[in-house]
């Protein structure tokens, strides 16, 4: 694609036609030349996946052959099985919890670093971030070591004595893959909530405690409500990605844990009905962008009450 | 003062590691009082502000509001409210809801609550505004709306941290003069920190001039001009020309000295002088200083030449060498009579009130 637009831009000089000579000396024209690599990329990788999956999702599998008159049984079948609705339920239930339990848990460690953080801020991001050094599977696995039948948190339960014999209710069902998601992208939640904190002007939280707010009233009333967008992105960063996640579910979810994407895969893999499988990614986009959009808003109304 | 202050600052220190940013603070401040703390850049005024405020703590010493020690007391239960150098106007919030935060907390009933938003609304001139965004306002705007804020609280003390320093200087004038007439509509006693002299000098009942953390003169407008005590605040304070005089008697209150060209004079003596081998600082302001025409007569004249001429439109300060005097005098006359015209390297004569001399600890 850069090679494409490459030649496009080269060329540009070898059209000396009167108006284009003109378009083409544009601020606009300069920016799309410059954004068109990253835009024929984009376009190419993200936009036309989509428009094929789209397209796919109203075909028929005929055994090794698409048939490719228009229909609508795949999404009769994907919003009609009862196990489909089961997974797009449980899926969306699992990111939003995480989602929910991410926020929470990142918000105060964000809100530690940008108040408490002094002059060692930096130092604190960078040790957020240190977990990210080691594969996404990696750090999958060893939740499998902390939380299994011998692991690490039965092992240690059982040496204090609160339990007497291993728990295996830790793994294989959706708790571990709440558990394991939450790890994996604090990080990624707690970058956007800080960089929204510590543009909060300090001043206008003094000027809440002099107008008579405590600690927490000022925190709800300024803090809370200033940071909002850092809380809706990180809120989005988690939850989007997570609804469709693969590894997770597959490595520590068992059989109570298996979420939307391992239908979908069954679907493109061993099921070979792949406009089952293309339906099936499409209502689960449709989904979590309705998800996602109710959420921000449920999250801003929540706010506005506050004040 | 008779009746107990509105505000006692005793003995107060605050230190930022080793730095001594308040050096033994002491002051009064009576009720109804509208008081200024002026001083250079980094001089501890907002580190005193912020400490009678509540978001500073004294290292040591006490400071009481209204006969009650505030020492531990956090900001939000103090009697106090604050205009913040940057306003501190909450952005989510519009104009009407930045002014009733504070009442939030009290619970009126929303008919009362809206007649006292729209009421401090009117007193800052803003009623028109209420609905408009921090964004959608300009900084004198901002500005007012801070005041009212901290105003429909009804705070036993005001305190504005340079709320005139981010505008324009027609605005900052404009602004100065409603200040001034909102606080006698209003009552409260108002604490003005400052590093603009015309400023403290227009608007205060009285002044408190500090130095490198050491509070250097405390005193009215008035007084602190023409009666400066130190060399230091002398200088702050406008302009003054310096000179050394030999001390001839001192008295407990009064000192004599031998001016070089000014003749002998006895003036009061400031509060912690000091002789330094026998020599005494002696000041005149520019403006004290008047030219003399053709042949007209003073009891009290030095004469010197012109060295050198500013021209400010209404004035003019004349630069003139006196000879026996080590540094030129700075003479500030009106342009009324042709001190403009006055060329460079011409003999003038200098009429003096001996009055106008005063004694200055170094
Ligand atoms: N948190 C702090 N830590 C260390 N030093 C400080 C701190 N706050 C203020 N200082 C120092 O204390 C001194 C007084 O500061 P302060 O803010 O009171 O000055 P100021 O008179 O208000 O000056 P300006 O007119 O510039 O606002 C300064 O030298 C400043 O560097
Ligand atoms: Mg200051």
């Amino acid at each position: 694609m850069a090679v494409l637009s490459g030649i496009e831009v080269e060329q540009r000089p070898a059209h000396p036609r009167k108006n284009r000579v003109r378009w083409t000396a544009s601020d606009e024209a300069s920016g799309l030349a410059l954004i068109s690599p990253t835009l024929l990329y984009a376009v190419a990788l993200l936009f036309l996946p989509i428009l094929i999956v789209v397209a796919y999702s109203f075909w028929t599998q005929d055994y090794l052959t698409i048939d490719r008159t228009f229909t609508l049984q795949n999404y009769q079948t994907a919003l009609g099985e009862p196990i489909y609705q089961d997974l797009l339920v449980r899926s969306l239930v699992i990111s939003l919890v995480v989602s929910v339990v991410t926020v929470t848990v990142s918000y105060p460690i964000a809100w530690f670093i940008s108040f408490h953080g002094g002059a060692h801020k930096n130092l604190w991001l960078f040790l957020i971030t240190v977990p990210c050094w080691t594969s996404y599977l990696l750090r999958v696995m060893s939740w499998k070591v902390i939380l299994g039948y011998g692991g690490v948190m039965n092992t240690g339960l059982l040496s204090i004595g609160i339990i007497d014999k291993p728990l295996t209710s830790l793994l294989y069902n959706s708790n571990a893959v709440v558990i394991t998601l939450v790890h994996s992208w604090a990080a990624f939640a707690i970058l956007p909530i800080f960089v929204s904190l510590e543009k909060v002007d300090r001043s206008l939280i003094e000027a809440a405690h002099d107008l008579g707010d405590n600690k927490l009233m000022s925190f709800l009333r300024v803090t809370l409500p200033l940071s909002l967008p850092g809380v809706i992105s990180a809120f989005l960063i988690v939850m989007i990605p997570t609804v469709g996640d693969y590894v997770t579910p597959k490595l520590v979810g068992g059989k109570d844990g298996v979420m939307i994407a391992t239908a979908i895969q069954a679907q493109f893999g061993k099921g070979a009905n792949w406009p089952l499988g293309a339906a099936l990614s499409v209502t689960t986009m449709v989904i979590v962008s309705a998800a996602a959009g109710i959420a921000v808003l449920a999250l801003k109304l929540l706010v506005r009450m506050a004040k | 003062m008779p009746e107990t202050p509105m505000i006692t600052i005793e003995a107060v220190n605050k230190f930022y590691g080793i730095y001594k940013a308040l050096d033994d603070v002491s002051l009064d401040i009576a009720a109804g009082e509208f008081f200024s703390l002026l001083g250079p850049s980094g001089c501890g005024k907002t580190t005193l502000l912020r400490s009678i405020a509540g978001f500073d703590t004294p290292s040591t010493g006490d400071i009481r509001i209204d006969g009650q020690s505030v020492i531990g007391t956090p900001p939000n239960r103090r009697p106090t409210n604050m205009v913040f150098q940057s306003y501190a106007i909450f952005p989510h919030l519009d104009v009407e809801e930045n002014v009733a935060y504070g009442l939030k907390r009290l619970k009126l009933d929303a008919s009362e609550e809206r007649r006292r938003v729209g009421a401090a609304l009117d007193q800052v001139r803003l009623g028109h505004l209420g609905k408009r965004r921090a964004h959608e306002l300009s900084g004198g705007q901002r500005q007012r709306v801070a005041l009212a804020r901290a105003l429909v609280m009804r705070p036993k003390v005001l305190l504005l941290d340079e709320p005139l320093s981010a505008l324009d200087k027609k605005l900052r004038e404009e602004m100065q003069v409603e200040l001034r007439s909102l606080q006698k509509a209003v009552g409260i006693t108002f604490i003005l920190v400052t590093h603009d002299q015309y400023e403290a000098l227009a608007l205060s009942d009285r002044i408190a001039v500090m130095f490198g953390g050491r509070i250097a003169q405390v005193a009215t407008p008035k007084e602190i001009y023409q009666r400066p005590t130190t060399r230091q605040v002398a200088d702050f304070l406008g302009g003054m020309n310096f000179m050394k005089a030999r001390i001839t008697g001192e008295t407990a209150t009064r000192l004599s000295v031998e001016t070089p060209r000014f003749g002998g004079v006895t003036l009061d003596k400031p509060l912690g002088f000091s002789a330094r081998n026998g020599t005494a600082t002696i000041g005149i302001r520019p403006e004290r200083l008047r030219v003399l025409w053709d042949d007209a007569r003073s009891d009290f004249e030095v004469a010197g030449r012109v060295v050198d001429r500013h021209y400010f439109g209404e004035i003019t300060h004349l630069i003139v060498d006196i000879p026996g005097m080590e540094q030129p005098l700075s003479v500030s006359e009106t342009n009324n009579f042709g001190a403009d015209d006055i060329p460079v390297g011409d003999a003038v004569r200098l009429a003096y009130d001996p009055d106008a001399l005063v004694a200055l600890s170094d």
